[in-house]
């Protein structure tokens, strides 16, 4: 049973994946039933381990896929943490997609591939070795690319062009790193040490250079980040999937994976290249701060303001220092809830009061209450105001980079404060202060839009106010970090 | 044995029948044949699976007075997706090879030819004879000329006579070389020629039957019969034009190479034949990209991917001892051959049902089908990730086992050709790929059965699904592997 347990959580969306490719497109309730109950068997199965993976239990199965290669799938506590955040995000952003496409044409074909897209991620966090991890991380680019595609209209065929304009060359020169890494090394299994004697330190750094580059991009490092403002022509729950859970954590995982469980602390250290890496976490922070404060449209800027807090969980992993490392873990957590908020109150705005660009926001507060106040927090959030999620991550990574002896990230940690501070409160000011123009419209008369935001919110507010118990994403990150 | 037996004799049989008996009839006993013999080849790969080689002697008269056939993993694997591609192909010929569609004469002549064509095939698959093995080329290019030439166009014959012209050429090179083999050695039974004592005119008649090979096996700079023959053809024919014809000459490749005289395969040489891949993957991928209508891109992919293969030739084996996998490059090549089958079968099946609705293959002209005909569409987009190399899929499993053996013996250059053959065909498959998926008009109310869509989709899913389980076939591959497979070249 045991065994099972990995196979069954990839199951419960790759299942209702593959059915609902075949569901025709007026039978609602069919489809709907399928995604929700996937969603939902998930996370039971996520609650069910969480205990016993607290208690130090862990679940694998395997499958050879050539002799000595094998596809492992298996759950630790830093797969949990991950999938737990994708399991609830995709239920809450299931609930919002039905209500948000409503009977928009291609249903069928859009939560076939969502499922899939949360298929992938699910297999991701499961992974046990380099070649499993690769093999969903393609799949999730596959899966992603008909979602952004989806409205079929000359902006998103556009964006999905340039997705994989970006997507093709990183995973080629991702699996030009493994391969070479595997060639010396055998098989990569991230709970195994890594022998890395029959490479020359040039040679091992380049490898990590290979994946860095082939990772970075879905993480949007600077430069490889310029998909994912264009990306976001995709439907509304689209882009709250992929800023929140999906493509771009896919990358700064990926990145986790790498750093601690395949060359590990002490190899970075020695090979000097923690270093380069935390600098280039900071250019991004702030590029992607700076860059959000010049756009005029909502998603544009959330884009870009992703761009920036993804960079946090690099920053966190490249410095290397315990605090940083739990900082960076629950940054995680904390981003996908805050940013997933932001995104479904986008979408609410977009749809409920058909507001797009920053100055249509004028008064909208008082109209649309439940939105706006979820709007704030999550700004607020990711400002980094406490008790809310984002002030937690901020003070573990700066505490982090003084651990590590790098006083810099505190400067880069209140510029960046700063610049999110500039872009995110105007935002609030023109909500609740400016009055409305004479012609605006908007209510929230969309529970199914509206109750995933607010749970979003809240989760995120917890996640902060009750950091301390064992539980909340920083308790877990704790644990993931002790227990390496 | 008698599976054996059944999979060379009965679509020979029900070709003759199909020539014989009036129109209806004829197409009933060819699709009794298909299903006869694809069921006989399923249960030939379980009974090699479980006892090892199966060997047959024919008359009772050993090697070198008789000729022996053999059933080994390779051979198994190799009737196993052929068996699947022409089934497909069978089910998926019905309605656009019916007479009313494609005229009377193509109606007639294709399912004897198509029967023809497998039966050379399985023979080629499982002849240990030189001579043996020039027969069943021969029965097999005819076959396949013919079925070039059956629409009838004038493009069409004139693409069918340069490839005649092609096939011919390589036929005439490598009888060259077996008469050298013969007039050395006084046999051509594979397994007796490597125990031979080495002859001085063996390096010629290696390389003559070298070149023969590559022409029939379309490989760059003897590839241009390929796409205008391939992309004339009626789509079902260009699927089994595409997908198994150069797989048999590539199987007597490596044969010769493998199993007949590995102590001939000098480092030159072994370059030499890369360098031609490598050219190969570039080349067709370059002019693919260049191409307007579908099934011409589709038919240079077949001329890059074809490439691949022959860059695995100086990586098999090698360093062996640096991987956990014997055979790594040689296993690669065989998945990248299998899948690259599956794939395109897949991928000119769906070019025909698309040409059902549209009558034409411009790409322009596909607008809108990923609406109108999503299974195909998918089973489309499903070949592509497996050409583009992306996993899951088999493509992936033989690039990464290829790529890997490329490092492990210190040869990083022919993975860097994998991987840029990989960009490349991202690059030539994104084209029709975006236009399927662009809106546009296609004529409602004549739109195929979904289960007739569901078709190519069963191809395209078991080229993916072989990236999955990719164990079995393994096991199955290694099954009378050739040594110099998992020592090198």
């Amino acid at each position: 049973m045991t065994a099972l347990l990995p196979v069954l959580l990839l199951m419960s969306s790759l299942i209702p994946s593959v059915i609902t490719f075949f569901v025709a497109q007026d039978s609602y309730r069919v489809r709907n039933s399928l995604s929700l109950g996937g969603a939902i068997v998930k996370v039971v199965l996520i609650v069910l381990m969480l205990f016993a993976v607290a208690d130090g239990a862990y679940y694998e199965t395997e499958f050879p896929l050539a002799p000595g290669l094998v596809l492992l799938l298996r759950i630790d506590a830093l797969a949990l943490l991950f999938i737990s955040l994708s399991a609830i995000l995709w239920l809450l952003t299931t609930i919002y997609a039905i209500t948000y496409l409503g009977t928009k044409p291609n249903l069928s074909r859009f939560f076939g591939f969502f499922s899939l897209c949360v298929a992938a991620t699910t297999g991701l966090a499961l992974s046990g070795s380099l070649i499993s991890f690769f093999i969903f991380f393609e799949l999730l680019t596959l899966s992603t690319w008909p979602l952004v595609a989806h409205k079929q209209n000359e902006a998103s065929l556009s964006a999905a062009r340039r997705y994989l304009l970006y997507a093709m060359p990183s995973s080629a020169a991702l699996l030009w790193a493994i391969v070479w890494l595997e060639s010396t090394t055998g098989p990569v299994l991230f709970t195994e040490y890594t022998d890395m004697g029959a490479l020359d330190p040039m040679s091992q750094r380049a490898i990590f250079a290979l994946f860095i580059f082939g990772l970075g991009m879905k993480a949007a490092l600077v430069p490889l980040h310029g998909w994912l403002p264009t990306a976001m022509a995709a439907p509304a729950p689209v882009s709250a999937l992929l800023h929140a859970v999906a493509v771009v954590k896919a990358g700064a995982f990926g990145i986790v994976r790498v750093v601690s469980d395949v060359f590990g602390m002490e190899r970075v250290t020695a090979l000097g290249v923690g270093v380069p890496l935390a600098v280039l976490a900071s250019v991004t922070i702030l590029w992607g701060s700076f860059r959000a404060l010049q756009q005029q449209e909502i998603k544009k800027r959330l884009a870009f303001s992703t761009v920036s807090q993804v960079s946090y969980i690099i920053l966190g992993v490249a410095l290397a220092s315990p605090l940083a490392m739990i900082g960076g873990r629950a940054h995680l957590v904390h981003q996908g809830l805050m940013k997933i908020t932001l995104f479904f109150c986008a979408g609410i705005y977009d749809e409920r009061a058909d507001v797009r660009r920053i100055d249509g926001l004028n008064g909208l507060g008082p109209r649309m209450p439940w939105t706006s106040l979820c709007f704030s927090l999550g700004a607020l959030g990711m400002i980094g105001l406490p008790p809310l999620a984002g002030f937690i991550s901020k003070i573990y990574l700066g505490l982090g980079g003084l651990e590590a002896g790098a006083p810099w990230v505190l400067g880069v940690l209140a510029a960046s404060t700063l610049l999110n501070a500039a872009y995110f409160l105007p935002m609030i000011y023109r909500l609740w202060i400016l009055p409305a123009a004479d012609d605006a419209k908007g209510d929230e008369r969309s529970p199914g839009l509206v109750i995933p935001a607010v749970i979003a919110a809240l989760a995120a507010l917890g996640a902060g106010g009750l950091a301390a118990s064992a539980f909340s994403p920083l308790g877990w990150a704790t644990l993931i970090v002790m227990g390496e | 044995m008698s599976a054996l037996v059944i999979l060379l004799a009965l679509p020979l049989l029900g070709a003759m029948a199909a020539v014989a008996l009036p129109p209806r009839a004829g197409r009933l006993a060819a699709l009794f044949a298909v299903a006869g013999s694809t069921a006989a080849a399923l249960w030939l790969t379980v009974q090699v699976a479980a006892q090892g080689v199966i060997r047959l002697e024919l008359g009772g008269w050993a090697p070198p007075l008789g000729i022996a056939l053999e059933v080994d993993g390779l051979a198994a694997t190799m009737i196993c997706m052929a068996a699947l591609v022409v089934l497909c192909v069978a089910l998926v010929a019905l309605p656009i090879m019916a007479p009313d569609k494609a005229g009377a004469r193509a109606a007639f002549g294709f399912w004897p030819l198509m029967l023809m064509l497998w039966a050379a095939l399985n023979s080629v698959f499982v002849s240990r004879d030189l001579f043996n093995l020039y027969v069943g080329l021969e029965l097999l290019s005819l076959a396949a000329v013919a079925l070039v030439a059956i629409g009838g166009k004038p493009a069409a014959i004139t693409a069918a006579i340069r490839y005649l012209f092609f096939a011919l050429a390589g036929s005439l090179l490598y009888l060259a070389g077996v008469v050298l083999i013969y007039a050395a050695h006084g046999t051509l039974d594979i397994g007796l020629l490597a125990r031979r004592v080495a002859a001085p005119t063996d390096p010629l008649a290696l390389a003559l039957m070298t070149a023969g090979l590559m022409a029939k096996t379309a490989l760059f700079p003897f590839h241009v019969w390929l796409p205008p023959a391939h992309a004339g053809a009626p789509a079902p024919a260009s699927a089994m034009l595409s997908a198994l014809v150069p797989k048999a000459s590539f199987v007597i490749l490596l044969r010769l190479w493998f199993e007949a005289m590995p102590e001939l395969a000098t480092e030159t040489a072994l370059l030499i034949i890369a360098l031609l891949g490598t050219g190969a993957v570039f080349w067709g991928s370059l002019r693919a990209m260049a191409q307007s209508r579908l099934k011409l891109i589709v038919a240079y992919s077949t001329v890059a991917q074809i490439g691949y293969l022959f860059v695995a030739f100086p990586l098999a084996g090698e360093g062996s001892t640096g991987v956990p996998w014997a055979a790594g490059a040689w296993n690669g090549a065989v998945f990248l051959a299998i899948s690259h089958g599956l794939a395109k079968s897949a991928m000119f099946l769906a070019a025909g049902q698309w040409m059902m609705v549209t009558s034409s293959d411009r790409l322009d002209d596909l607008r809108g089908m990923a609406q109108a005909m999503p299974m195909t569409a998918f089973a489309f987009a499903l070949s592509a990730v497996t050409l583009t190399g992306l996993p899951p899929s088999g493509g992936f499993t033989g690039k990464y086992l290829v790529m890997t053996a490329a490092f492990a013996s210190g040869q990083w250059g022919w993975a860097l050709v994998m991987a840029a053959g990989g960009l490349l065909a991202v690059a030539y498959l994104y084209r029709p790929l975006a236009l399927i998926f662009t809106p546009g008009d296609v004529a409602r109310g004549i739109l195929p059965s979904r289960a007739w869509q569901a078709v190519p989709l069963l191809l395209a899913g078991a080229s993916v699904l072989l990236g999955l389980a990719s164990a079995p076939p393994f096991d199955l591959l290694a099954i009378g592997r050739p040594g110099a497979a998992e020592d090198g070249l």
